[in-house]
C-alpha cells in the first residue's frame, strides 16, 4: 500500500509577523516546526506501516529550507520525502496549493492520502478537502482514529464537536487527521544517522504537468486585504466568595455572556 | 552557542532535548525522592536507540559520533542527573571496554544487546580499599584449568543490580602490581555473583549504587577481556572516555540550574519588580553562564579529540575537573538566587546541587584529574 502524507512546515510562534503589503507571512527569523495535525498524520501512517506494511511518501510544498523538516521525518521512519519548491509556487493560497499538490500526487501515485486537518499558520482546513476534490476521490475530514484498513476500504472515526461518526471510505481517498489522535513518536538515533544518507527529492514547476495560471500568486484568488492583531479589552473584576457562591456567579456570568445555555 | 555542530548533531540534540523535557523531567523529582531506578525511562531510551549511540551499526549501535553521545548525556542531565549517569555508565563504562578491547566473539556476543538497550552495562573497579589507588585491588581471579575463580567485592558500582553485563577487574597475579590486574566480562545471574548493600546517597539518588560480591564465581577464559595482566590499562583507558561523559553530566546539571534560575528571577518580584532587574542577579547569571559555556567548549573539545583519534586523556581530565567544579559553583549560586525556595524540594535546584557534588568524586576525583593533567605537563 502506498500512503502519501501531505505535510507543511509552519512557524513555531504565536507572534507571527505579517508582510503588511502582501498580507503573507514573513518566515525569516521565526523557528519552524512540523504542523501538529500533519505530524499526527505521519504517525498514523507509520502505525499503519507497522501493522500492515506500507510505503510512506511525504510530500511538502514550501521554501528550500523545509528540506530540514523532511530529514526529521526520515528520522522517524518514513520511506520517501518529496519537497515541491519553486519560485513559481510562491504566494499560493489553498486553491493554488491544492492544484499543485494534486499534480504532484498524480505523478507519485497513491492508495491512501493523509493530510493534517489544518495548519496552525492559516487555520483554513481547506487544502486536504480541495486536494481530494481535484483528484476526484472520497474524503473524510477530522479523523480521530483509523480503525481498520484493507486493500479496498478504510474505516475511520470522525470526531465532530458534538458527536463521533464511524465512516467507511473507498480507497483511494483523503483523510485529514487531528493532532490529538495519537502521540507522535520521537526521532530515533539510528534513523537520524540514516536520514543523512537519504535524499529529499525536489520537484519543481517543470516536473509537474500543470498550467502556470493554476499555481503561485497567479492561481490564488484569495486576496488578503488587511491583517491585524485583535486587541483584547477585557475588564478584570475580583470577587472573594465562598466556593458555592463562586460557582453560581461563574454560571450566571457565562449565561449572561451567552457562553452557556443551561 | 552551537559549537559548530553538524546538521546531524543538531538533529540529535533536538531529539535529546525533546526527550529530556517530555520523558525525563517529569520523573526527576519523584525518582530522587523515592530513590527509585528509572527503569521506564531506560525502556523509552531504547525505543529512540539512545543506548548505543557511538557504536557501529554492525554491533547494533546507531553509528553516530562521540559528541552526539555526549550531547545526549548533557541534555538529559539538564533535567535529571540520575538519568544522565545511567546512560553514561552504561555507554562509557559498561559497553565501551567490550567494544575497545573485546575479541570478535565477545563483541558479537555482548554488544548487540548492550547497544540496543536490551541489556544494561556496568563497570566494577572500585573496592573498599582501592579507590583513587585503583592498583590496590584485592579481588582475585585464580586460574583453574581453562577457568578463573573470582573472589572479592566491589563497592559504589553505578547501575549495580540493574545491569545485566559487568566489566570487572581482579588480580590474576598479586606479585605484579598493576600488571597483575585483569579484566573480565561477567553476567548477572552467574552463580556466586550477588549484589550487596544499596548505598543511600546525597545526590543522583535514583541511580543504583551497590556492592558487587563475588563468592567463588567461575568464569571461562572466554570471559577474560583483553590479555591477562592488561586490566589496569583497560580500566584507565575506559575511564579516560568515561570522564567526558561525567563532564557532560556536570555541564548538563549546571545548565539545567541556570535555566531554572533564569525562569525564576523573571517571575519573582521583590521591592516591586522582578529580581531579574537587579544588577546583582544579572551579574550572578552572567558569571554562571560564562563559566558553563567555557565548560561546554572543553567538554565538546575533548569529545571531538576522542572522535578524531587525537590524544584526549588530559583534555578529558581538564573537562571533567572544570565542568564538575563549575556545576558545584553554579548550582550553589542558583540556590542563592532562589533564596529560601531554592533550598526546598519544591524547586529542582536543590536536587541539582546535590547531584552536582558526585561529579567531583566519581570516575576520578578532582584531585585525580589534577594528577592526570600535571602528569602530562611534567613528563
Amino acid at each position: 500500500m502506498k500512503i502519501v502524507v501531505l505535510v507543511k512546515q509552519v512557524p513555531d510562534s504565536t507572534e507571527i509577523r505579517v508582510d503588511k503589503e502582501t498580507g503573507t507571512l514573513i518566515r525569516a527569523g521565526v523557528p519552524s516546526i512540523i504542523n501538529p495535525d500533519d505530524l499526527a498524520g505521519v504517525e498514523a501512517a507509520l502505525q499503519l506501516k507497522e501493522k500492515n506494511g506500507a510505503h510512506i511518501t511525504i510530500i511538502s510544498m514550501g521554501p528550500p529550507m523545509a528540506a530540514d523538516m523532511l530529514k526529521e521525518l526520515y528520522a522517524r521512519g518514513v520511506d520517501d520525502c518529496i519537497l515541491i519548491t519553486d519560485r513559481a509556487f510562491a504566494g499560493a493560497d489553498t486553491c493554488a496549493t491544492s492544484s499543485t499538490l494534486a499534480a504532484a500526487l498524480n505523478k507519485v501515485g497513491y492508495d491512501l492520502i493523509i493530510a493534517g486537518r489544518q495548519a496552525i499558520d492559516g487555520d483554513t482546513a481547506q487544502v486536504g478537502p480541495q486536494t481530494a476534490e481535484r483528484l476526484g476521490i472520497p474524503q473524510v475530514t477530522y479523523v480521530d482514529e483509523i480503525i481498520d484498513i484493507n486493500d479496498t476500504t478504510v474505516t475511520v472515526k470522525k470526531a465532530l464537536e458534538d458527536c463521533e461518526q464511524i465512516l467507511e471510505a473507498k480507497l483511494p481517498c483523503v483523510l485529514t487527521t487531528l493532532s490529538g489522535m495519537n502521540e507522535p513518536r520521537y526521532m530515533n538515533c539510528n534513523d537520524i544517522v540514516d536520514s543523512f544518507s537519504k535524499e529529499v527529492k525536489i520537484m519543481t514547476f517543470n516536473d509537474l504537468e500543470i498550467d502556470a495560471s493554476k499555481v503561485g500568486l497567479a492561481g490564488s484568488p484569495t486576496k488578503v486585504h488587511h491583517t491585524f492583531t485583535k486587541e483584547v479589552s477585557a475588564e478584570t473584576q475580583t470577587f472573594t466568595l465562598p466556593a458555592d457562591e463562586t460557582a453560581k456567579l461563574i454560571a450566571k456570568t457565562l449565561k449572561e455572556k451567552q457562553l452557556i445555555t443551561k | 552557542m552551537d559549537f559548530m555542530l553538524t546538521e546531524q548533531q543538531k538533529m540529535m540534540k533536538k531529539l535529546f532535548s525533546e526527550f529530556a523535557e517530555k520523558e525525563v523531567k517529569p520523573l526527576a523529582g519523584e525518582i530522587d525522592e523515592e530513590e527509585r531506578f528509572p527503569r521506564e525511562t531506560v525502556e523509552k531510551m531504547r525505543t529512540c536507540a539512545m543506548l548505543g549511540i557511538p557504536f557501529p551499526r554492525e554491533y547494533g549501535g546507531a553509528g553516530a559520533d562521540y559528541l552526539s553521545y555526549i550531547l545526549a548525556v548533557e541534555e538529559i542531565s539538564k533535567v535529571c542527573g540520575t538519568t544522565g549517569v545511567v546512560l553514561s555508565a552504561h555507554t562509557s563504562l559498561g559497553t565501551t571496554p567490550i567494544y575497545m578491547f573485546g575479541t570478535d566473539e565477545q563483541k558479537k556476543k555482548y554488544l548487540p544487546d548492550l547497544c540496543s538497550g536490551k541489556k544494561l552495562g556496568a563497570f566494577g573497579l572500585t573496592e573498599p580499599n582501592a579507590g583513587t589507588d585503583a592498583a590496590g585491588q584485592q579481588t582475585t581471579a585464580v586460574k583453574d584449568g581453562d577457568d578463573y575463580i573470582i573472589n572479592g567485592s566491589k563497592i559504589f558500582i553505578t547501575n549495580a543490580g540493574e545491569a545485566d553485563v559487568y566489566v570487572i577487574f581482579a588480580m590474576t597475579d598479586k606479585t605484579q602490581g598493576t600488571r597483575g590486574i585483569s579484566a573480565f566480562i561477567l553476567e548477572k545471574g552467574t552463580p556466586g555473583f550477588t549484589i550487596g548493600k544499596h548505598e543511600k546517597k546525597l545526590g543522583i539518588r535514583g541511580s543504583a549504587t551497590s556492592e558487587l560480591i563475588f563468592n567463588n564465581v567461575r568464569l571461562s577464559k572466554d570471559q577474560l577481556l583483553g590479555q591477562e595482566g592488561k586490566g589496569f590499562k583497560i580500566a584507565m583507558q575506559t575511564l579516560d572516555g568515561g570522564r567526558i561523559g561525567i563532564a557532560a553530566q556536570a555541564l548538563g546539571i549546571a545548565q539545567g540550574a541556570i535555566d531554572e534560575a533564569v525562569a525564576y528571577v523573571k517571575s519573582r518580584k521583590q521591592f516591586g519588580r522582578p529580581i531579574a532587574k537587579f544588577q546583582n542577579t544579572q551579574f550572578q547569571l552572567a558569571d554562571m553562564q560564562t563559566k558553563t559555556d567555557a565548560a561546554r567548549w572543553m567538554v565538546y573539545s575533548a569529545a571531538m579529540a576522542k572522535e578524531t583519534g587525537q590524544p584526549y586523556t588530559y583534555l578529558a581530565a581538564e573537562a571533567k575537573l572544570f565542568a564538575a567544579e563549575v556545576a558545584m559553583e553554579v548550582t550553589t549560586k542558583a540556590i542563592q538566587l532562589l533564596g529560601g525556595y531554592g533550598y526546598t524540594r519544591d524547586y529542582p535546584v536543590e536536587r541539582m546541587f546535590r547531584d552536582a557534588k558526585i561529579t567531583e568524586i566519581y570516575e576520578g576525583t578532582s584531585e585525580v584529574q589534577r594528577m592526570v593533567i600535571s602528569g602530562q605537563m611534567l613528563r
